[in-house]
């Protein structure tokens, strides 16, 4: 089954019509979603009541558009800053994995890089409630003990940065080890046979090969966080991150705003995937 | 120097305890202590194992665990059956442009967050939805048809959710996989079904090895499609989690569920990387 064993021509025509139809069935809801944001009526689905820009633009009721619409602005808001935040975090984590798991040969190795796997097979709705069970029982305790109620280790932003953080940490070590993998060593060693310092060594000659590495591992740990649900579920506050608002908003039954706000979602993550890849090919 | 690499060794060793340390395993262990303890009154408790003696003796916590693991097991067959096609025609039909556009178009839906995608679903195949219309349009249904809040639309969702998963890892493995050894295999006498038995499959084993295992934890793990798309006796395990923690705050017995829900992906997990004989390394590093 390779293109140089000859294959009956209707043999032929059926894979290829069944990979067709696979990449219809991949397309499909992506495509009603987009195309349910244009209806100018007030539910995503037929008749089609005409185009209109109003679920982007619109200010008035009961069209209002995204871009007018507080509720889902503040999510985008909230979103963005624990993206930026568990990004951070994970890549300078991650960072520093990937260096040790690469330079230093010492006891429990092995058994400390299952360890690092392991928040990849956990269930993220059980990483959620084991966060949320650990920072009450503190809280708690705490309060026992000095009578201070620490609002932090209360559901809120801070635990739903932990808690992406927990698992998107795993991803961002994987990524950076699999590029420094690649290093050849004998850069460093050139760097410090001309006088280099170990750390001038590592800043001017490892730090720049890991970059595109280190920025594939930001974006990509970005848009976990961002497009994150289960965890963040289990750990919000008041303060609820774009998912949780949608979430809330579709089980109330929805209007095309939601088709809206999933179209600029869609494209904000291509436009991030696209520079990506581009960085990359460079 | 010898203490130069030792101090950087502990700089590089405490990042990585502090994180492992205070957001996996210290909570896993609060967790399974608050699963073992009874609440007898207001701010009493005591360790026993009811929790768990009520989630195995209720017929209904018990009924919907079975049931989530036996459905995510059928989820993951499904998705490798729909993939490994499609993954084989894009590793070694496609050629050039083609394959990478594909290759490309497969990874599209992931960038897009789970949210959506169920959305999509629910606007496809609810009552009002694209495909009833379809349906009375083309004189096949006479009136609108609900096809949402069933088993079947959720496994729709499941599978399409955790495609890319599936399709990724095999893509990966099948482009390994010489040309030159599949027409050996034709050359010898072998036929397409037997090559595809003795070459192709046990050569793709470690891709679906880990997309298995990848795809069967999201779907156990799935929280969004079995609520938004499944029907009110398609409760999953993790609603019954949400459901004790957030709507009874009964933090116990939850736990209890948690832990339940983690020792069984973790036996799944285990099983089928001692079917095939290989580690978590070589199948998530």
């Amino acid at each position: 089954m390779i293109p140089t064993i000859p294959q009956s021509r209707s043999f032929r025509l059926v894979y290829g019509g069944y990979v067709l139809l696979f990449f219809l069935y991949l397309a499909l809801p992506l495509t009603v979603v987009a195309v349910f944001a244009f209806n100018d009526s007030q539910f995503p689905s037929l008749p089609w009541q005409g185009f209109t820009w109003n679920w982007f633009f619109g200010d008035s009721d009961p069209q209002i558009g995204v871009f007018h619409e507080r509720g889902i602005l503040r999510a985008v808001g909230t979103s963005a800053i624990v993206a930026g935040c568990v990004a951070m975090l994970s890549v300078a984590v991650g960072m520093t994995n990937a260096f040790l798991f690469n330079r230093y040969e010492f006891r429990g190795k092995g058994a400390l890089y299952v360890l690092m796997l392991l928040p990849l097979v956990i269930p993220g709705i059980v990483l959620g409630i084991s966060i949320l069970i650990a920072s009450s029982t503190l809280a708690n305790g705490v309060w026992d003990v000095a009578q201070l109620d620490i609002q932090a280790l209360r559901p809120g932003l801070l635990l739903v940065v932990l808690g992406q953080f927990s698992f998107i940490t795993t991803i961002a070590t994987l990524v950076i080890t699999a590029r420094l993998q690649k290093f050849d060593r004998t850069l460093e060693d050139a760097a410090l046979n001309l006088g280099a310092t170990r750390l001038t060594a590592v800043r001017t000659i490892t730090i720049p090969f890991l970059m595109p590495a280190m920025i594939g591992a930001v974006v990509v740990a970005f848009l976990m966080s961002f497009e994150n649900f289960n965890t963040t579920l289990m750990l919000v506050g008041s303060d609820a991150p774009l998912t949780i608002a949608m979430f809330d908003r579709l089980k109330e039954g929805s209007t095309p705003l939601l088709n809206a706000v999933s179209l600029l979602l869609m494209l904000g993550s291509s436009l991030l995937a696209l520079l990506v890849i581009l960085f990359q090919r460079r | 120097m010898r203490s130069h690499a030792r101090i950087g060794f502990v700089l590089l060793l405490t990042p990585l305890v502090l994180w492992l340390g205070l957001l996996i395993v210290i909570p896993h262990i609060d967790m399974l202590l608050i699963s073992l303890r009874e609440r007898i009154s207001f701010g009493v408790y005591e360790t026993s194992t009811a929790q768990y003696q009520k989630a195995l003796t209720e017929p209904l916590y018990l009924r919907t665990f079975w049931r989530t693991a036996v459905m995510s097991v059928l989820a993951t067959g499904i998705t490798l059956l729909i993939a490994f096609p499609v993954a084989y025609y894009i590793a070694k039909m496609a050629k050039g442009r083609l394959q990478q556009v594909l290759f490309m178009f497969c990874l599209i839906p992931f960038y897009v967050s789970e949210l959506v995608r169920t959305f999509g679903w629910m606007i496809l195949l609810r009552e009002t939805g694209i495909v009833s219309n379809l349906l009375q349009w083309t004189g096949l249904a006479d009136q609108p048809v609900e096809m949402l809040y069933n088993d079947a639309a959720m496994m729709v969702g499941l599978v399409y959710t955790s495609m890319l998963f599936m399709v990724v890892p095999l893509v990966t493995t099948l482009e390994s996989l010489d040309d030159s050894v599949i027409e050996a295999g034709y050359d010898l006498g072998g036929g397409g079904f037997s090559v595809l038995r003795e070459i192709i499959i046990p050569h793709a084993m470690p891709g679906i090895v880990s997309g298995c295992i990848v795809v069967f934890m999201l779907s156990l793990g799935n929280y969004l499609t079995p609520t938004m798309l499944g029907g009110k006796d398609s409760l999953w395990f993790t609603e019954m989690i949400y459901n004790q923690f957030i709507v009874r705050s009964n933090w116990e017995l939850g736990a209890a569920f948690g832990f339940m829900l983690l020792v069984l992906s973790s036996v799944i997990v285990w099983g089928m990387l001692r079917l095939t004989g290989r580690t978590l390394q070589e199948t998530m590093g």
